[in-house]
């Protein structure tokens, strides 16, 4: 890692830690809920990576949040820790299987089996009302965090920090992991797959570890939502929610692990303050905003980045 | 000598020059804030905003500037709420339970309302009464269904000001055995979610308990916002059962209906919609003769004649147009719950303006009129309402209020249709509705 890159990331870190104590409770708790989409977004940013659009990353998220809501309810695990490890476990787990199938397929057929896997989740959650409480759902007591049960109004701070920490842990582990030979074969599958193959690597394998990689990504997004919301929905699964994080993907850009975490931020206060000021036309404007970034910003809000860069050679 | 006299007068300068003749400004009680901030979160756009999200907002609208005005009969003519002005902050109830969840905190921390009224999902319902309970926020739940939420839990900050969806399904299962006594096959039509999934199953179970050698020739459960029917239309034609129930509500309940028409479906067997009531203005002489409608409770149609009643239609339709549906009657229910609450405990605090906890104690069971009728706050401790129901049979179309009339009409009081405090609705249908008292 470049000594930049590392400083960049230390600040952003206690710079964000400092936000759980400074800002009023409501904005920490959109940020709580910023960080965990954000995990899913770069969940498709990885993907994307390899050329690869998912739209079905809301499988893993689902069953990230839904594990830890039988865990709770079934097993009778209160301990945040456990329930990360499990959500993260199961959706890896799920990966692993439905990985076999779609790792072989690449560009439309990729994105619509992805979409296909997480509307039969969708639809089983739906349907299998009496487990899983159907649209309504199933609530999720609050959990202890390192063994504490904490009150009420300290849980949700020490919640935010939690959730912050297994954030910058899955970043640098991403981050690693793109410096890796794996990660570098990555973008070689986007590049030239012929090549690549001919290099020696396995194309199919790479595919599948990113694959199931970004499964446990968004299967940790999934469960961080889940606790900090308290309640759980099939609504996580639809395709709409996979369709928010390409939306954040796209916002932020694909080109550093933060970009996906900045599009996060960016969009769900964009969308709290279209809610707040704009109640019956914040889809349209949301809309609009896509629209304007895809003309203006097409690589998303990362490339400011360059714009400060250029000025300060000038 | 002159110098007492003209402190004095200066004084009474003063008096005359802060309260204007000919503006009466109400007094507000000691110690009230200058206006009582509400949030509203209803659907304002999706499937469920035409149907229930808008009537309901537009209530909202008319209610609370007819009740600043001071305008509204008695026992509501007090100016706003105690005197203070009530204003409004509307927030669309779209995007799922987690956006609403956020969007709760945004409203009581940063807008700082003073309470909340809304949610006519009960995903929503389930999933923001415990974080209102954390954030120690009035909240008022006018339209969901489900059950679940004071029957699993108690709450103390959560209240909900019309019934829940058992008393539909009990109450079509008793309307059903007063009109077909010798019923013998049923089917059910409901869309694929927890709406309708509850709705079929407490109505099967009590129509069961109470004749039990009905048959349930076919279960229907399209997906929600399905739009097309055809399928479903051939399924409940093949099956022949003598009646069907449907909790369809909406695009599904109005394509549904204009689909069937002209296939006759409800020449061959009776259908039941339970919340059929909203389509009733909106679809005029294209609604069938001979089909069962409800209004989950006392409301448009089946309201009882009352001067408050009277004044809420007749305002209603002056400025929208069309008559209020049962989502506006709920509204209704909750803004007016809230008034008779606080007035009630401003009354009990000596005329000083009442804390939170004085306001929950007076609400809990809470007797309070409404356009609907008397609402009694009798189960879940105090904190959920009980409605009476009513159904009846669509008959021929009534020119003067451009939409059909309705024959047959029959109520059930709410000791009929809600089990007592305390017992959850399940285990009172399963038991046999004891302590139930009907007609």
């Amino acid at each position: 890692m470049k000594p930049r890159a590392v400083l960049i990331g230390v600040l952003s870190f206690v710079g964000l830690g400092a936000v759980g104590f400074v800002l009023p409770r409501w904005t920490v708790f959109l940020f709580s809920l910023a960080l965990a989409r954000g995990l899913a977004a770069l969940s498709v940013a990885l993907l994307m990576r390899a050329g690869l659009v998912s739209f079905g990353q809301s499988l893993f998220f689902a069953t990230g949040a839904y594990t830890a809501a039988f865990m709770v309810r079934l097993l009778g695990v209160r301990e945040a820790g456990l329930l990360l490890v499990g959500a993260v476990i199961v959706s890896m787990t799920v990966a692993a299987l439905t990985g076999l199938w779609i790792a072989r397929y690449r560009e439309i057929f990729f994105a619509m089996l992805s979409l296909a896997f997480t509307m039969i989740l969708y639809g089983w959650l739906l349907k299998a009302y009496w487990i899983t409480g159907g649209t309504d759902g199933l609530r999720i007591p609050p959990p202890t965090v390192l063994g504490t049960a904490w009150s009420v109004d300290t849980l949700r701070s020490v919640l935010y920090e939690a959730t912050l920490v297994c954030t910058a842990v899955a970043l640098v582990l991403i981050h690693l992991f793109l410096d890796s030979p794996l990660g570098y074969a990555l973008r070689a599958v986007r590049d030239n797959e012929v090549r690549l193959e001919y290099l020696g690597s396995s194309v199919w394998q790479v595919v599948y570890w990113a694959y199931v990689l970004a499964a446990g990504l968004a299967g940790l997004g999934g469960v961080l939502t889940a606790l900090n919301v308290g309640h759980v929905d099939p609504q996580l699964a639809y395709w709409t929610t996979a369709g928010e994080f390409v939306f954040i993907t796209l916002l932020g850009g694909t080109e550093s692990v933060l970009a996906p975490l900045i599009g996060a931020v960016v969009f769900e206060f964009l969308r709290t303050y279209a809610l707040k000021y704009a109640p019956y036309t914040w889809q349209m404007a949301l809309g609009g905003m896509m629209l304007l970034l895809i003309l203006f910003m097409p690589r998303g809000l990362w490339t400011l980045r360059y714009l400060r860069f250029r000025k300060a050679v000038s | 000598m002159s110098r007492p006299f003209s402190v004095l007068n200066i004084f009474i300068l003063i008096l005359l020059a802060s309260t204007p003749p000919g503006s009466p400004q109400a007094p507000t009680p000691p110690g009230a804030p200058a206006q009582l901030k509400v949030g509203i979160v209803v659907f304002l756009s999706g499937a469920a905003a035409a149907p229930f999200g808008v009537p309901a907002r537009n209530a909202t609208e008319l209610l609370i500037e007819q009740l600043n005005a001071g305008s509204a009969p008695k026992p509501y003519d007090r100016p706003g709420i105690g005197g203070v002005p009530i204003r409004a902050v509307y927030v669309d109830e779209a995007g799922g339970a987690e956006r609403q969840v956020a969007e709760l905190r945004r409203l009581v921390l940063e807008e700082k309302v003073d309470f909340v009224i809304g949610y006519i999902s009960s995903a929503d319902c389930l999933a923001i009464a415990p974080v209102a309970e954390e954030l120690k926020v009035l909240t008022f739940l006018f339209d969901c269904g489900t059950n679940r939420i004071f029957e699993d839990r108690t709450y103390r900050y959560v209240f909900r000001t019309s019934a829940h969806q058992v008393i539909d399904s009990i109450g079509l299962a008793r309307y059903l055995l007063k009109i077909r006594p010798n019923v013998r096959t049923v089917a059910g039509l409901n869309q694929n979610y927890a709406w309708g999934q509850d709705s079929w199953n407490t109505f099967r179970d009590a129509l069961l308990k109470l004749k039990p050698d009905v048959k349930v020739v076919s279960e229907q459960f399209p997906k929600l916002f399905a739009g097309e029917f055809s399928t479903e239309i051939s399924a409940l034609l093949a099956a022949r059962p003598e009646f069907i129930h449907s909790s369809f509500w909406g695009g599904d309940l109005e394509g549904f209906t204009i689909q069937m028409t002209p296939r006759g479906l409800h020449r061959r067997s009776l259908i039941a919609f339970t919340p059929g009531e909203t389509m009733l203005p909106r679809l005029g002489r294209d609604v069938p003769p001979g089909i069962i409608v409800g209004a989950r409770g006392p409301h448009g149609p089946f309201a009882p004649n009352t001067p408050l009643n009277q004044w809420f239609v007749r305002a209603y339709r002056d400025r929208y147009g069309i008559r209020p549906v049962y989502a506006s009657y709920h509204m209704a229910q909750a803004l007016l719950g809230v008034k008779a609450a606080f007035e009630k405990a401003l009354a009990a605090n000596e005329g000083k303006w009442p804390t939170v906890d004085q306001v929950i104690a007076a609400l809990e069971y809470l007797e309070f009129e409404t356009p609907s009728g008397t609402i009694r706050m009798a189960i879940g401790k105090g904190h959920q309402a009980v409605e009476p129901t009513a159904y009846g049979i669509t008959g021929p179309y009534d020119p003067q209020q451009k939409e059909v009339r309705l024959t047959n009409v029959m109520t059930f009081p709410a000791e009929c249709v809600n089990p007592p405090d305390g017992v959850k609705s399940e285990d009172w249908i399963r038991q046999g509705f004891p302590g139930a008292r009907c007609p």
